[in-house]
């Protein structure tokens, strides 16, 4: 019955605009407008209309400013991430300027060169000063935005130095993350794919001693505030992105290669409660690469922590294969159970 | 080459004065045309279907997004209960939802719809042809889209529903059928209508490059054709040359999926075991589908930009200003658009420093773009603005082209991509500079060429109402949406409520939708004013705008050869508005040089 009611609505709107039209358009003939040409009065006010639509978009855009602005990302949480914001803010100052001063002329141009019955246009074909003024001023500009862009872009992209880093892993699959912290050495052991079998779920070569102490974690990923970490990314299915929106950070994860990122967490999570005044903080790893049915539900929590949190945290986590018995009586039983795998699947 | 030409014509002016003799049947007529006026047509009335189911299922994701598991009569209506239980929509037909929108948007409605529409109706038109250099592959480009357009609409009524990989379709997950519903017959069915389309593009493409290069009439030279003939033929050869690396990608799809060859898949496991398919590269794909897929932007963007040149310089009755840069910055955009592909994979692994290259032609792109909009801006300066409906959709389109284009110098920097790859920001930015930008050069154009298509006229107070609801729409929909993407929210999510650092985000998605409705409510006053005013309209006289192209020189009837006699003599080039010393305001191109009078902008 509604659905009967919303269709009826609509075919009266139609037929109401319709009709309006047709009024509007034999009012304007009995008048001696041409029917096919717009008057005058329809030019001044089509042209009317651009300013004012010039005033209400900017106010829009200014009401969304002051809305939504707040509740875009806070300050940045990784080194890089702040020198990222600044030149992002840079660069957007200018693209508004731009596009502040191009409306301001586009829709004032539009309403002030409205057709007039007895008017004539200015023919206006070129000008090769102005051409040269705006070809080679947005040149300039752009020299400035690309020299800073690559600038940047090669600091971020230079892979971290693993010795002085915390090296994780970051292992993604439909429809999660795992983690794999480097251990005691801060070397990854070696992983295939074929060796991914029951309970080693990221497929670790036990034959690969550097491989032992690694510990595998899942559900939350801490981090050591104030420290270089270096993550190697791996797949085993589609391709997924591992975004830290908090950290300014993401990498694809693509099955058959490892990728890298880099950054250095510069404020703790209990830390940004406070500065954001919200008890309920967290940080996340978002995946943010269409990866399948529940992509939207894709998320690992992230907790960055004092270095001294950080340690007595990851002390308690279980090792891969741990070297003595002693080790293996405190691991916890949800630990992924040592077990050695058949090669050659 | 021009004896080869004459031979031609003449051929064709004997053929018209037979034609009274020579009955055409229906079939031949309106079916397998030949004629590029149909085919013209039947491409424009096929891209409006589409474009009305593409806009149909936005307007269900959208309303998802704002109520997220909300029930609603108009979604189950539409797709049933299967897809829509109690009217929520299911998580697979969302992800299908946003990949067919994306994909109908782009190739049927704006790369077949708009190229296809325009290209066919104004290229012979425009340069004083009697039709395209070879009607039957026109009339195959068009029954080769028309069975593109069919397979993909028939896709949704498959158990598996249609493709949902985004559409982009990367794989794997679009090369193994059990990563998702739609990566199987769905897929399949995609890979199928792609092609056809592919097909349809080329035999297009080459058409419309060689009649421009090989029939123009006599005095037609290249810096005499309006800046639509530039744009198409522009457009037409970024298609030849980059569609087939598209079919290529599509190919190894194929293969990937159906005869067990590995060129993306690498490393992967499926329901626990290891697949034999390994060693290939998904960054692959990524390669060959960009090096289509930024063209594809241009090829999208240029023809409305053809468009509007011709609408803006007509209505604001001056000359387009620059119009030898306009044609060099068109040229610099193709070539650039050829070398940028990249950027669209800065976060993907590719190496780093071959990311930085790709930043610097990327950018590069923003000059010519610049010079493109303010030379629009300048010919709107001193003119004599008339705003016919179609005016106020190029002026808007300079508008998108300028708003959304700026966010690009942030997404083309490679380290400012890296927070907002692949949020709302992204869409926001594309679907302004590309969609808006280009349906509004569309719509224009509809509004502009309806009576040399249809030989009647659309409703002008109609269409201002449309383009006013349009226009605010638009913005209303596409602007908060940079704001979702600062705020780090990921495009293609079912929903934002599993993740509770976008609670706070809800009204904004609730304010984009109530747009999006509003939006979409609005169209249907174009849809009626747009079928009505083929039958009903008023009928359109000669040359309605006093235009100086050569299409308003045609008799207000779909003749066979266009001309009933002669092919029409171009003396000038098609931009003498308002020009000094003469009484009126144009001067068809036509009309003979005074003696001293400078062509091409001199006086």
């Amino acid at each position: 019955m509604v659905q009967l009611l919303i269709y009826l609505a609509i075919a009266l709107l139609i037929i109401t605009v319709s009709q309006l039209a047709r009024v509007f358009e034999l009012a304007a003939e009995l008048k001696g407008g041409h029917k096919n040409k717009p008057t005058e009065r329809e030019n001044r006010n089509n042209g009317r209309l651009w300013l004012v639509y010039l005033v209400a978009f900017f106010s829009f855009i200014l009401w969304q400013l002051l809305n939504y602005g707040p509740r875009t990302l806070p300050e940045a949480a990784s080194e890089s991430g702040v020198k990222l914001d600044w030149l992002f803010n840079f660069n957007m100052i200018i693209i508004f300027i731009v596009f502040i001063i191009t409306h301001i002329l586009l829709f004032f141009f539009a309403f002030k060169y409205y057709g007039r019955d007895n008017n004539r246009a200015t023919f206006f074909p070129h000008n090769n000063k102005l051409e040269l003024i705006w070809t080679s001023v947005p040149a300039a500009v752009l020299a400035v935005i690309i020299f800073l862009g690559l600038k940047l872009w090669t600091e971020i992209t230079t892979p971290a130095d693993d010795t002085k880093s915390e090296v994780i892993e970051i292992y993604t699959k439909q429809f999660d993350f795992t983690a794999r912290y480097a251990g005691k050495d801060n070397v990854l052991g070696k992983a295939n794919y074929k060796l991914v079998i029951g309970a080693n779920v990221l497929g670790l070569d036990s034959a690969d001693v550097n491989g032992h102490d690694d510990k595998i974690v899942k559900g939350e990923l801490h981090l050591p505030l104030n420290k270089e970490i270096s993550f190697k990314i791996r797949s085993q299915d589609v391709i997924h992105s591992v975004y830290f929106p908090y950290h300014r950070a993401q990498m694809n994860s693509v099955p058959g290669m490892t990728t890298l990122i880099h950054f250095k967490p510069t404020i703790t999570s209990a830390d940004m409660r406070k500065r954001l005044k919200n008890d309920k903080f967290d940080y996340y790893i978002l995946c943010n690469k269409i990866c399948g049915t529940s992509h939207y539900a894709m998320k690992m929590l992230v907790v960055v922590d004092s270095p001294e949190e950080y340690a007595a945290w990851l002390a308690k986590q279980p090792e891969f294969l741990p070297a003595t018995a002693k080790t293996a009586a405190i691991t916890e039983p949800t630990a992924a159970e040592p077990k050695k795998e058949e090669k050659g699947m | 080459m021009s004896m080869d030409i004459h031979a031609v014509n003449d051929h064709h002016d004997a053929h018209a004065d037979h034609e009274h003799h020579h009955e055409e049947s229906f079939v031949s007529k309106y079916v397998f045309s030949m004629d590029h006026k149909t085919i013209s047509r039947q491409f424009l009335i096929t891209a409006v279907v589409m474009a009305v189911v593409g806009m149909m299922m936005s307007v269900m994701f959208r309303l998802q997004l704002a109520w997220p598991h909300e029930g609603f009569a108009l979604t189950n209506f539409i797709l049933g209960d299967k897809w829509a239980p109690k009217g929520v929509l299911d998580p697979n037909m969302y992800m299908a939802l946003v990949t067919l929108h994306g994909t109908i948007m782009v190739f049927m409605v704006l790369t077949g719809g708009l190229s296809g529409t325009f290209s066919n109706l104004l290229i012979p038109y425009q340069i004083g042809a009697r039709d395209m250099a070879s009607g039957f592959l026109n009339m195959l480009s068009y029954w080769f889209f028309f069975a593109s357009s069919l397979v993909m609409l028939l896709s949704c009524f498959i158990e598996t529903g249609p493709a949902s990989g985004g559409w982009t379709v990367y794989p794997p997950l679009s090369a193994v059928a059990e990563f998702m519903p739609g990566s199987g017959l769905g897929m399949t069915m995609w890979l199928v209508s792609m092609s056809l389309f592919i097909v349809s593009s080329l035999l297009g493409g080459l058409n419309y490059i060689i009649t421009v290069i090989n029939f123009r009439t006599k005095g037609m030279s290249m810096t005499r054709l309006p800046l639509t003939i530039w744009a198409f033929f522009i457009t037409a050869i970024l298609g030849v040359l980059s569609f087939p690396v598209l079919f290529s990608a599509a190919l190894l799809l194929i293969f990937d999926r159906s005869f067990g060859t590995s060129f993306y898949l690498s490393d992967i496991i499926v329901n626990g075991a290891p697949l034999e398919q390994t060693g290939g590269s998904p960054i692959l794909y990524q390669h060959l589908f960009w090096f289509l897929g930024h063209p594809e932007v241009y090829i999208i963007l240029l023809p409305a930009l053809g468009l509007a040149s011709e609408i803006i310089a007509v209505n604001s009755r001056k000359p387009i200003f620059g119009y030898r840069a306009m044609i060099g910055s068109m040229l610099a955009i193709g070539f650039l658009s050829f070398i940028v592909w990249g950027h669209h994979m800065f976060i993907t692994g590719m190496n780093p420093f071959l990311g930085s290259v790709f930043v610097f032609t990327t950018l590069l792109i923003a000059i010519p773009s610049a010079v493109k909009a303010f030379n629009y801006i300048t010919t709107l300066w001193k003119g004599n603005i008339q705003f016919t409906p179609a005016m106020l959709f190029a002026i808007g389109l300079v508008s998108t082209f300028i708003s959304g284009g700026v966010t690009g110098i942030i997404l083309a920097d490679s380290a400012l991509d890296i927070p907002i790859h692949d949020t709302y920001f992204v869409v926001a930015h594309f679907h302004i500079v590309m969609g808006l930008s280009a349906i509004l050069g569309m719509i224009g154009g509809v509004y502009h060429w309806f009576p040399k298509l249809f030989l009647r006229k659309m409703n002008k107070t109609m269409g201002y109402i449309h383009f006013w609801i349009t226009f605010v729409c638009a913005y209303g929909v596409f602007f908060p949406m940079h704001f979702l993407g600062l705020a780090g929210v990921p495009r293609r999510y079912y929903t934002n409520s599993e993740v509770p650092m976008f609670d706070n985000l809800m009204d904004i998605n609730v304010l984009i939708t109530c747009f999006a409705i509003v939006g979409a409510l609005g169209q249907l006053i174009f849809l009626f004013n747009f079928f009505y005013s083929i039958f009903r309209g008023e009928k359109a006289e000669q040359n309605p705008y006093n235009s100086n192209t050569l299409e308003w020189t045609t008799p207000m009837a779909h003749t066979h050869g266009n001309w009933p006699g002669a092919l029409p003599v171009v003396h000038r080039w098609p931009y003498d508005y308002s020009k000094p010393g003469e009484e009126a305001d144009f001067i068809p191109q036509t009309v003979p040089l005074r003696p001293g009078e400078v062509d091409g902008g001199g006086h």
